[in-house]
């Protein structure tokens, strides 16, 4: 979904940027909070995985293809703050190096996927985590289900940029309507490559994964006891 | 930390096959949001990048002519910027994150 040059405007493309550099500004203070030094190797891998598992583009139906992209596993895995910064890193690299995604349309590509990527996918992930059973078992299917909807949202948001800044007069309707409808289906790819990745770092460390941690807590054994009344 | 060695190791490994080998069996087909604006009629707006330009663009490697090394090496390539990038700026918020921490145990009076 990466947004080449010349989609948007520049007064889009600018706004874009902002939100962008404030939302990034944000994660770097809140990304203190989930890395330390135990957890800061893991992101970098990740973001690198991210980068990686990019390079995938699946076939969808109709001579159409999709690829990951990763908001929903990064936050799951390393935490929503430093899964923002994974992404916008990714997005850097991808730009600037690969020349995909365009750099006026850095700020843009940075909102879609790493803002409302990661930060709808996370929430919904904690919602749906709130609902099943609590244990760690349910951590990859939440992460599924999240990543399977974050992908036509960003969708929406693109549409929505487009409709406000698209240089083409093209009827929002259409645009609206064909990248939903095309995003649901990439979505599914989406799902089933977080479910893999995130199944797998649980199986191995579930004691590494940020999304798993107040499933992890065991209350009988930290329990705090006033001094005395013991 | 030998258990953590494992997983970091397989993850880095995963990358760079993902990257440098499975990338060249990727499909060629345009992605959802090429899909789309062909069909609506926005994809003439595109413009090149101002990066179009760079020796890994579009994911291949100026002056290799083998398709599938081009490609994998610039996989590759991309994959440590990355993590050279990701994992420094980590690095550093992670100790911060540890100070921080450490500040706050000090003095809980303190206000952040």
């Amino acid at each position: 979904m990466h947004v080449p040059d010349g989609f948007l405007d520049a007064p889009t493309s600018v706004a874009t940027g902002v939100v962008a550099a404030t939302g990034v500004a944000l994660a770097l203070r809140g990304a203190r909070k989930e890395l330390d030094d135990r957890t800061a190797p893991l992101a970098g891998l990740v973001a690198t995985f991210v980068f990686a598992g990019q390079m995938i583009n699946f076939p969808v139906a109709g001579g159409t293809s999709g690829h990951l992209l990763g908001g929903v596993l990064a936050a799951v895995l390393v935490g929503p703050w430093t899964g923002i910064l994974c992404i916008s890193v990714v997005l850097v690299v991808q730009s600037l190096l690969m020349a995909d995604g365009g750099v006026t349309a850095l700020g843009t590509n940075i909102t879609l996927m790493g803002l409302v990527g990661v930060a709808v996918g996370w929430l919904i992930f904690v919602a749906i985590r709130s609902i099943l059973p609590r244990r760690v078992g349910s951590v990859a299917p939440a992460a599924a289900l999240a990543a399977l909807i974050s992908v036509p949202v960003a969708a929406v948001a693109f549409s929505l940029l487009f409709a406000v800044g698209g240089t083409a007069p093209v009827e929002t309707g259409k645009v609206l309507t064909a990248m939903v409808s095309w995003h649901v289906v990439i979505g599914l790819g989406e799902a089933a490559i977080t479910a893999l990745v995130v199944g797998s770092v649980i199986a191995a460390r579930p004691d590494l994964v940020y999304g798993a941690r107040p499933l992890m807590n065991k209350p009988s054994d930290l329990e705090i006891r006033k001094a005395g009344t013991a | 930390m030998k258990r953590n060695a494992k997983l970091l190791v397989t993850l880095l490994v995963a990358s760079f096959l993902i990257a440098g080998v499975a990338s060249f069996y990727a499909s060629s087909h345009p992605d959802g949001l090429e899909y789309v604006a062909e069909k609506t009629g926005f994809m003439d707006s595109a413009e090149d990048s101002p990066t179009a330009d760079s020796p890994f663009a579009d994911y291949g490697v100026k002056g290799v002519d083998d398709e599938r090394i081009s490609g994998g090496l610039a996989g590759v390539i991309g994959c440590v910027a990355v993590l050279g990038l990701a994992g420094g700026l980590f690095f550093l918020i992670g100790r911060r994150g540890s100070a921080d921490d450490e500040a706050k145990d000090e003095s809980d009076t303190e206000k952040v």
